[in-house]
């Protein structure tokens, strides 16, 4: 018997849905191995949170609510998701392919003396042995690995598997934590970007701009508040200080697959197109009709995105009112 | 927030840095007949963007300070000489190669990496968050974990790469008083933490842009030393923990059309696409 241990994300006193998803990934490991699956959220403040995570098909949920775990910093988060994984004989370990995870798991594994796949987006082999896929070269191949050691770690990609749906709800019981001993990592301050606007990885539309806007990225938004879509920007654009780095899309920034996905003066760099090529349905506007994004778009425009995203937001506007 | 000078006790700081030989990534990156890697053919190699972050980093802070000592470590075949000489170029002051057949996990590697900082006692070790080829993101915090050590991963800066500061070649992490302040971007905006040194540090895209290798760099490269190491030499076992069985190309999607106007596209996306 295998059990899972899905480590829960969230920012802001509220479970993020990548969360949903990481649960539905470990469903997916627990019915092939037999195991169970178990939650884990480690915050202050995060009883509710826990409660949330236990209403979507988890068999138990563990919470470690303490002040002094409240920043997500990866030397004390480690030892107490050991603690947890230990606790549960968990031999699976699984998060959602965020910051957080990718910070913190790799002590996790060591701790464990475990092998880890990064960014998992689906399952292989036979029965209980699974293998991992995952891509590498930005996604240019897709590579199926064994994890060879008897626990093993996983980031999934949120995008890649389904959001596990509300279910009866399990119980939720305190983890107490275990020695941190003293930390040599002190927690400062966190500037969070604020947003009325979707957050990127749950838009179901995305109105992406490159360094086509020239840092005028007005165009970009008035599109996406009439779409009610997430704003996105290459790589380029975060690099000039233009938009903020939590709105990166690509190998290193967010991975996405909205229904509809706008980019906007974007001329498709293997390392961006990495984060948005499974969107079902892509739009590229750019001027430069040889631009490698209209390879993989749906419906390309040629033209000036400051000329054809206003025309496209007022024909919208238009058919709505 | 304003840059401290070092302490005292960092005067001579020494930093260490891994240097990677990937593939260039800006080239198109296919699988081979059967699956058991990629087409080697005709492809060039560079290090890791994200290592050469990590090296030019570490120059400014040592330049910043006046004196101190930037090595590159490489763990690869013996081409990975090339990849080391760039950095040595760049101003590193010596390279050491540990040298293996193939690649090796990124377990296998930060085990490598732990035994050389065992040797090497450096106050810092800056790594790339990520080696563009494996894409595992997993070696900076493995190596930390293994020392004992605190880390900041996906270090960058509150100033753009096009600022004044950037232009100044400024160095983004802050070391004084026996620590290191790091601006880190993660999900949700930039956090700010001070890790006690020695400490891991890894690299995003934000922290600098890399300089090129001068010409007298490039020559002054070529005598600087390159120590060779094996893992055996250092007692490192890189049987992997990660074993890759298999790669494939992921699913293609069909090339789509281009319309003429703003009106066809709002009609396609309505009637045939189905998602406004």
């Amino acid at each position: 018997m295998s059990n899972v241990l899905v480590v829960a994300e969230h920012l802001n006193q509220s479970l993020k849905k990548s969360s949903l998803h990481a649960l539905e990934a470990a469903r997916q490991i627990a019915a092939r191995t037999g195991g169970k699956v178990y939650g884990l959220v480690v915050g202050s403040g995060v009883g509710e949170i826990a409660k949330d995570l236990a209403r979507h098909g988890a068999d138990e949920v563990l919470v470690a609510d303490d002040a002094r775990v409240e920043h997500a910093l990866a030397e004390t988060w480690s030892k107490v998701i050991e603690k947890a994984a230990r606790e549960v004989s968990a031999t699976y370990v699984v998060a959602p392919a965020g910051s957080q995870a990718k910070d913190v798991l790799p002590r996790v594994a060591v701790r464990l003396e475990a092998g880890m796949a990064s960014d998992v987006i689906g399952f292989g082999g036979e029965g209980a042995e699974l293998t991992f896929r995952r891509p590498m070269w930005a996604g240019s191949v897709i590579a199926e690995v064994e994890v060879t050691t008897p626990v093993k770690v996983l980031t999934v990609r949120p995008t890649e598997f389904p959001q596990a749906q509300a279910g009866a709800e399990a119980p939720v019981r305190a983890l107490d934590l275990p020695d941190l001993g003293t930390p040599r990592t002190q927690f400062v301050e966190f500037r969070q970007v604020k947003s009325a606007r979707p957050e990127l990885t749950e838009a179901r539309i995305v109105v992406s701009g490159g360094r086509g806007t020239k840092g005028d990225f007005s165009p970009v938004e008035a599109l996406a508040d009439e779409l009610g879509a997430a704003v996105g920007a290459t790589r380029a654009v975060v690099d000039a200080g233009w938009m903020p780095n939590d709105l990166q899309v690509g190998q290193t920034g967010k991975t996405v697959a909205p229904e509809l996905y706008i980019a906007l003066g974007i001329s498709g760099a293997i390392q961006h197109v990495a984060g948005m090529k499974g969107s079902k349905v892509i739009v590229a506007i750019n001027k430069d009709p040889d631009a490698p994004i209209f390879q993989i778009a749906d419906y390309g425009l040629v033209g000036d995105l400051f000329q054809l995203a206003p025309e496209l937001q007022k024909a919208l506007a238009a058919a709505k009112g | 927030m304003g840059r401290i000078a070092f302490g005292a006790t960092e005067e001579n700081v020494k930093i260490l840095c891994g240097v990677k030989r990937v593939e260039d990534p800006d080239q198109k990156i296919k699988v081979n007949s059967d699956g058991s890697w990629i087409v080697l053919d005709g492809i060039n190699y560079k290090p890791n963007p994200y290592d050469e972050i990590a090296v030019e980093e570490a120059l400014r802070i040592k330049e910043a300070q006046g004196q101190g000592e930037v090595v590159v470590v490489s763990i690869g075949t013996e081409e990975s000489v090339t990849e080391m000489r760039h950095a040595m170029a760049m101003g590193a002051d010596r390279g050491i190669l540990v040298k293996t057949a193939d690649r090796v996990d990124s377990d296998a590697a930060a085990r490598i990496l732990a035994k050389i900082v065992e040797r090497e006692n450096p106050d810092l070790v800056i790594l790339g968050r990520q080696a563009v080829d494996s894409d595992q993101a997993q070696t900076a915090q493995l190596l930390a974990e293994y020392l004992g050590w605190g880390q900041a991963t996906f270090a960058a800066k509150f100033e753009s790469l096009e600022s004044d500061e950037e232009k100044a070649k400024k160095p983004g992490l802050q070391v004084a008083d026996g620590k290191v302040r790091v601006i880190r971007e993660i999900d949700g905006g930039l956090e700010v933490v001070d890790v006690q040194l020695p400490a891991v540090v890894s690299t995003e895209l934000r922290l600098n842009l890399p300089r090129y290798a001068s010409l007298p760099g490039i020559m002054k490269a070529k005598k600087k030393p390159v120590e060779e190491l094996t893992p055996a030499d250092l007692g490192v076992d890189t049987a992997p923990k990660v074993k890759v069985r298999k790669l494939s190309s992921p699913p293609e999607r069909k090339a789509g059309i281009i319309v003429p106007d703003v009106a066809t596209l709002v009609e396609k996306l309505r009637n045939e696409a189905k998602v406004i």
